[in-house]
């Protein structure tokens, strides 16, 4: 039986995030996908993607390149549509592109990258497109700003030829983010990507409230410091309070933490194991913290 | 703090151990038996070091130039390039080392390898030794299979350091650009293997520092001599 305790947080949660333009369902069963709203174009993207580096990156290997295709055969299975990957990340693209060509996903969110020098950013993402094996690609982010005063009005003419969906700009470990904020205010961006998560957390003052007052998606990379934050934490009980947020492990304790910010979009955990990415992918369904469990979790994780 | 400096070695880690160490699995699979032909030159460059032939010197430096450019093509160029996009330039600079080779060992005659009883030149045998056979044990000790150890003329690590060893105990006087790379790719191999987290990094360093300063400090005993 509920109590009126649990039924209130229930409500206020599932009220908060009606706001944030997410739809949790309340109560303990997985009910729905959460989803919120790209600001651009009010088209829903589940609140947890799938990154690729590192672990997609596994060259010519046939047995690593099969696992990586049963990681995305789970996470399309548990309703996950937002990949991301980026020319850097070694094979990780045609990795990718050895899944869509087995499973044919059919909302699949292709987000990668530009990453290379000024004339050369319409031929690497052509060549993008081909290791995808996609006929366009739906969001292209400038790398960690190389180049971007070449790269965004080049992005912003493909947007404009219906060859690419969004235009985006990333950074990450709270890198240039003084140069975001002028990107954001000055260009007619579709999403960033940062790194956000319960400790790192300098994104919470300036880059996601623009985000929210410009109208642009935000993607948050290293939701887990790279792996070093869920071991840290992994060694500690889990809160009792997780059960309260339908939070069964510290992945999704973790990524329901980053989903609940309203300006955030999308948290792109990565991952090359199908028990993990299922995981992560529990922290799409169920209720979200508020503010209140959400000030909590921080004076637990940074009390661990 | 500028930007440059908030980046960790492990930021530019592209790749996990088990990727890593899958590659060289796959790599001596596919390979074998080239191992064969590796262990034979290698003691047939063990065989010359101890006889006066005429054309030893030329014959080892040609060994190594040949095996340089086996890592250049086999390894970098056709697997590590796969899993990092630096392994295409790693695999320019394996193959300007091996043409170095060519020119300064075989065309030019310029190195001239002996074995003397100088205390400096059993520590370059020592740090040979360890490129050699060492190499490969340490993989074993780190807990990995035989089929994932680093081999001298098969991969980068060992192949330089027995190369800088080489140059330490050449009795003619080395061309200092020979040093460069294969003492350049120590200082990667290391950084590779501690961004890893794997204690084979400190050998690597270490053999690799060791081979650095005996080969400078004996090209600089030539050049005082000369």
């Amino acid at each position: 039986m509920i109590s009126r305790r649990d039924m209130l947080r229930v409500l206020v949660a599932g009220g908060a995030a009606s706001l944030m333009g997410s739809r949790p369902l309340p109560g303990q069963t997985r009910g729905q996908i959460l989803t919120r709203r790209i600001p651009s174009s009010k088209e829903e993207l589940p609140l947890v993607g799938l990154g690729s580096w590192i672990t997609f990156n596994v060259g010519d290997d046939p047995v690593a390149r099969a696992e990586c295709a049963e990681v995305m055969r789970a996470f399309f299975a548990n309703g996950g549509r937002l990949i991301d990957s980026s020319p850097m990340y070694g094979s990780s693209q045609s990795v990718i592109g050895d899944g869509v060509a087995k499973l044919a996903p059919s909302r699949l969110f292709s987000a990668d990258k530009v990453w290379t020098g000024e004339s050369e950013g319409r031929a690497q993402i052509s060549e993008t497109r081909r290791r995808w094996r996609v006929r366009n690609l739906d969001l292209v982010q400038v790398h960690n700003l190389v180049d971007w005063k070449e790269h965004l009005p080049m992005l912003l003419d493909m947007k404009a030829a219906k060859q690419i969906r969004y235009v985006g700009i990333t950074t990450s470990e709270g890198r240039r983010h003084r140069e975001i904020e002028q990107i954001m205010r000055s260009q007619p961006l579709d999403f960033v990507q940062v790194t956000y998560n319960v400790l790192d957390r300098e994104v919470e003052s300036r880059i996601l409230p623009l985000a929210r007052e410009r109208g642009i998606g935000v993607i948050i990379n290293r939701p887990f410091r790279q792996g070093s934050l869920i071991r840290d934490v992994a060694r500690h009980p889990l809160p009792a309070f997780a059960r309260e947020i339908d939070a069964s492990n510290w992945a999704q304790l973790l990524l329901k933490f980053i989903v609940s910010h309203s300006a955030v979009t999308c948290a792109i955990p990565a991952t090359s194991s199908v028990a993990h990415v299922r995981e992560n992918m529990g922290a799409s369904y169920g209720r979200l913290p508020d503010e209140q469990m959400r000030r909590r979790l921080i004076a637990y994780v940074e009390g661990l | 703090m500028p930007d440059w400096l908030t980046y960790r070695l492990s930021d530019f880690l592209l790749f996990s151990p088990r990727t890593y160490y899958r590659m060289f699995e796959l790599y001596h699979t596919q390979t074998w038996p080239i191992h064969l032909v590796v262990l034979g030159s290698v003691v047939a460059v063990v065989v010359l070091l101890r006889r006066e032939e005429e054309w030893r010197d030329r014959a080892i430096a040609g060994v190594l130039a040949v095996w340089w450019l086996w890592v250049a093509i086999a390894f970098h160029l056709q697997r590590y390039a796969t899993i990092n996009w630096a392994g295409r330039y790693f695999a320019a600079l394996f193959a300007i080392q091996a043409l170095l080779l060519v020119w300064f060992g075989v065309i030019r005659t310029r190195l001239r390898f002996r074995l003397s009883q100088e205390r400096a030149e059993y520590l370059a045998a020592g740090v040979l030794v360890i490129a050699l056979v060492f190499g490969p044990l340490a993989g074993r000790i780190a807990g990995r299979s035989w089929r994932q150890v680093e081999m001298f003329g098969l991969t980068p690590d060992p192949t330089a350091i027995a190369t800088l060893a080489f140059l330490a105990i050449s009795t003619a006087r080395p061309h200092r650009a020979l040093i460069m790379i294969p003492a350049v790719w120590c200082a990667i191999g290391a950084a590779t293997l501690w961004a890893l987290g794997s204690p084979e990094a400190w050998l690597v360093m270490s053999a690799g520092l060791a081979g650095l300063i005996l080969a400078i400090r004996h090209d600089a005993s030539i050049q005082a001599v000369a």
